[in-house]
């Protein structure tokens, strides 16, 4: 059965370089718009990583600004210094 | 010499896990009297997984620029007077159930963290939990205040604790969370942490503030989205909770299940309040209960209790039959309450012909075949003049307290009764879900404080309807009733006419 | 050529909530502090009694001695709800980012003595299990005391006292190089050095405290001005060479005890001004937790400062003179 490790953002400017760096690091992501919100979702695993997002943004970026744009989660989260995950596997 | 800078996991661990210690002026079981009575045992809590790894100073800064933003839509919405921008009038009484209802609920839950967050023995838990205390009464707050400006307009909402106390359908949410909030740390921990926060929360926030945001609501939507960030905060506490329980001891897996069974047909029904919201209540419908269930519980619960087989724990009892209800449960609540609205402090309406065709599309199983038909026939009623309302007191349920008028499962036609005997008394279920409850925990649930029992012993002002409504503060004419021919309905309209006006 | 504004006329219904204008006196505009907070908790119809403490509602006027006709009087002077909470703190907190990067640009902490450095590993690093005592009080009374008015103050005094314990243990790592062997250290110290047992025994005796609005003197008047002002206001000598360094990095401390006792010492006058018999068992209380928090400072004092408790006493007179001037009697 499916497992879907999932993240729900803003639909703002502030988290477009984040929902574009995701999209970009997760081959096979599902994208579901809803208004003011984007539902992102990944069989087993998905990654935010700090220098894609970096990247985009044109700045440093502390995975933990997330708390910012983060409006819900599927999976067992882990946080470092380079990245932001979620994943049912163990 | 520059010192290497900590990475966050290291930083973390040395900023909260080394504060505490071992009392030995005073023993450990007086300092923390409250984590063992439940049974559930813990071999070590510094077993205990940190889920995000805030330090107050990250929490102060991000909060703070979350609230100034938040505080910045809220300001920019009143002085633009952004209620007159909704879709419709009728919008405004999905926040009125919203203020009477769930804010003060978060402000249970703000108190119940609180006690979780100072009697768990290990530091993680603790500090996780107190974090969610704070956002908790930020919920409430930033809740207050952006119906503030609905308040100052529409009715319904200027006695929103006192009604809370109250109120017959209010008692709903309210035993709910009595219930949570009696219960030892661990039981609160499961049943608002885990079953509510994680398996339930997502259905009560997001797909109904994203039709806030359809329905012009960016006040409301605003407030949503940011509590909800708090939310994924508290997701990541709640499954650790529950994980952390199960790998603890084996014995402590049917403790568990117990609870989870308990708390996920407690939060179904309570849910039910909202899956009329998104069904019957927003103008512009954004997305049916029934997918929303699909989305958050079928697929999202079903990812998650896929992963928790492997501590033997299995998905809550009775879910087939709550996702067989969502085909129900929405239309089943506003009959209801269109019945009742005489006794409520928002109002009702028959959905037009137009939102009838989207109940008939998104519900083509059940709309048409049984539940069209009743509310063509109230139109008909209002149209002669007769609108409908139901003036004998309903029979609650005793553990959810919701009037007895939902289904037997696979039988939309019988109403669902069941029965129990306890202390020579008689007790009375919408369900096998809240009769299993009751049955478990007979001495609490007999407790209950049922808004109908209480009238007839007299204890809500007198034994008429209008003097119950006086004791709820009721505004009659005004809070209560359809929404066709309420104050609410003729401001709107004036606001409308004037748009037209201003508008040539 | 006159121009017309056509506006509509939005004049509001009502001002307020019912309950809020009901205590304004009026419907009048009502502050958001007022509206997040007066009548918030429920009080009636609770439908079960608590499996852990079935003498009791949840919420229950009952869980202290001191009677209050209505616990929304002791409000906050600061008018405190959580947006301007938590934006009061992350603007004190750029403070505490600017002297810590300050410090380690210029390597203050390495300057300092070895006696200073001792000194701080003895006498200030122990606090930070001070703070998270102090976070666990303020947390039980946010949980057990009665009516918003009181308890959400006290979630957010015990977010402070995370915070500052978590400023104290950034002292640490700055100290031993970001290891966490100082903070290993002052646990140690905390735990068995006898200067510090009194101050221990202090607030586990506090832990076990039932009665909420007792506990808060115990933390809010005696603990914070006995134990916390002496560490923080009356032991600069102690600090040797690192005077400077210790009072830049302890800055919030300073700016929360001003901020907090603000809020605090206002509610203990008020309670104590409702009767005559919350009066007697305020001073009473405040007069038993003075004298065990100066009899557990004394120690401290001595061994940290070689003034054999002359500060300890000095922070006792500050605190008596305090709590005088809230109108008890001690």
């Amino acid at each position: 059965m499916s497992q879907l490790a999932s993240l729900t953002l803003y639909h703002n400017d502030e988290a477009r370089p984040i929902i574009e760096a995701i999209i970009a690091d997760n081959p096979g992501v599902r994208v579901l718009n809803m208004p003011g919100a984007v539902k992102l979702d990944c069989e087993g695993s998905l990654v935010v990583k700090r220098a894609s997002v970096e990247e985009r943004l044109g700045r440093t970026w502390d995975p933990q600004e997330i708390h910012l744009v983060i409006i819900s989660m599927a999976g067992h989260l882990d946080e470092d210094d380079d990245q932001f995950s979620v994943s049912w596997k163990h | 010499m520059t010192a290497k800078k900590l990475g966050l996991k290291q930083r973390y661990a040395h900023m909260t896990r080394g504060l505490d210690w071992e009392t030995s002026y005073q023993p450990m079981d007086k300092v923390f009297p409250y984590d063992t009575f439940e049974g559930i045992k813990i071999k070590d809590w510094s077993a205990w997984e940190d889920p995000f790894r805030l330090t107050m100073d990250a929490y102060w800064k991000f909060q703070a620029e979350k609230e100034r933003k938040l505080y910045a839509v809220i300001d920019a919405f009143a002085q633009n007077n952004g209620q007159t921008g909704v879709t419709d009038g009728r919008y405004a009484n999905v926040l009125k159930l919203f203020l009477t209802g769930i804010s003060p609920e978060e402000y249970q839950a703000h108190r119940g963290f609180a006690y979780a967050g100072r009697h768990l023995r290990g530091v993680g838990p603790r500090v996780a939990a107190q974090m969610q205390s704070l956002d908790e009464l930020r919920h409430i707050q930033t809740q207050i205040h952006t119906i503030s400006h609905y308040n100052k307009y529409f009715d319904g909402l200027a006695e929103f604790p006192h009604m809370h106390d109250r109120v017959w359908y209010l008692s709903v949410p309210k035993s709910f969370f009595d219930d949570a909030r009696s219960a030892g740390p661990f039981e609160f921990m499961i049943a608002i942490g885990f079953a509510f926060e994680y398996v339930l929360t997502n259905l009560l926030f997001v797909p109904f503030m994203s039709g806030a945001a359809y329905n012009g609501d960016m006040s409301t939507v605003t407030f949503g989205f940011s509590a909800q960030s708090d939310e994924s905060r508290h997701m990541t506490l709640g499954i650790e909770v529950i994980k952390f329980l199960l790998e603890q001891h084996p014995d402590n897996l049917p403790i568990v299940q117990k609870w989870v069974d308990k708390w996920f047909w407690r939060g179904h029904r309570v849910l039910g309040l909202v899956a009329m919201m998104m069904d019957y209540m927003l103008p512009k419908p954004v997305m049916s209960w029934k997918e929303a269930w699909e989305i958050y519980f079928t697929e999202a619960g079903g990812a998650l209790f896929q992963d928790l087989a492997r501590y033997g724990l299995r998905p809550p009892k009775y879910a087939d039959i709550a996702t067989a209800e969502a085909e129900h449960i929405s239309h089943q609540n506003w009959a209801i309450f269109y019945q009742y609205t005489h006794a409520a402090a928002f109002h009702t309406w028959l959905p037009d012909a137009k939102h009838m065709d989207w109940l008939s599309e998104k519900y083509p199983n059940t709309f048409d075949k049984y539940y069209r038909p009743r509310f063509e026939m109230w139109g008909q009623m209002a149209k002669e003049g007769k609108r409908f309302y139901n003036m004998a007191l309903p029979q609650l349920c005793q553990t959810c307290q919701i009037p007895m008028g939902y289904t037997e499962p696979g039988d939309p036609t019988t109403i669902c009764f069941r029965k129990t005997q306890f202390r020579g008394e008689t007790y009375h279920f919408c369900s096998d879900g809240c009769k299993d409850i009751f049955e478990a925990e007979p001495e609490k649930f007999a407790q209950a404080w049922l808004p109908v029992h209480q009238i007839f012993q007299g204890n809500c002002g007198g034994a008429t309807i209008p003097d119950v409504l006086n004791y709820y503060r009721m505004n009659v004419g005004a809070d209560n009733m359809d929404y066709v021919g309420s104050p609410d309905e003729k401001l709107w309209n004036e606001w409308q006419a004037d748009k037209i006006r201003t508008a040539v | 050529m006159t121009v017309q504004i056509k506006t509509l006329d939005m004049e509001p219904k009502r001002q307020t909530f019912g309950h809020v204008a009901r205590r304004l006196g009026g419907d009048k505009p009502a502050t958001r502090y007022q509206e997040a907070t007066l009548d918030v908790q429920a009080t009636a119809n609770f439908h079960y009694k608590p499996q852990w403490e079935p003498e009791y509602w949840v919420y229950d006027t009952r869980k202290t001695a001191v009677v209050m006709a209505d616990w929304y009087k002791p409000l906050d002077p600061r008018q405190y709800y959580y947006a301007t909470y938590n934006i009061a703190r992350a603007n004190m907190n750029q403070a505490v980012e600017r002297a810590f990067a300050f410090a380690e640009e210029r390597g203050l902490i390495e300057k300092i003595s070895a006696e200073a450095r001792k000194q701080i590993e003895f006498g200030l690093l122990p606090l930070r299990h001070l703070h998270w005592g102090a976070n666990m009080n303020m947390t039980e009374i946010t949980q057990r005391g009665y009516g918003t008015a009181v308890t959400a103050p006290c979630i957010f005094s015990a977010g402070d006292h995370l915070g500052m314990a978590q400023v104290v243990s950034r002292i640490g790592l700055l100290l031993d190089g970001q290891t966490g062997v100082s903070l290993d250290m002052a646990k140690e110290v905390w735990m068995d050095d006898p200067a510090w047992q009194g101050v221990r025994k202090l607030i586990e005796d506090t832990f076990v405290e039932r009665d909420f609005f007792q506990l808060f003197v115990a933390q809010t008047l005696a603990i914070n001005g006995v134990v916390f002002d002496l560490i923080y206001k009356f032991a600069d000598a102690g600090w040797k060479d690192a005077q400077i360094a210790v009072a830049m990095l302890t800055e919030f401390m300073s700016d929360w005890r001003a901020d907090e006792s603000k809020w605090s010492d206002s509610v203990i006058k008020t309670v104590a001004a409702e009767s005559a018999e919350n009066k007697a068992l305020v001073s009473q209380w405040a007069s038993d937790w003075i004298a065990r928090a100066v009899e557990a400072a004394r120690p401290l004092s001595a061994a940290l400062l070689g003034d054999n408790g002359a500060q300890a006493e000095a922070a006792r007179e500050a605190t008596i003179k305090r709590a005088r001037a809230l109108g008890l009697t001690l």
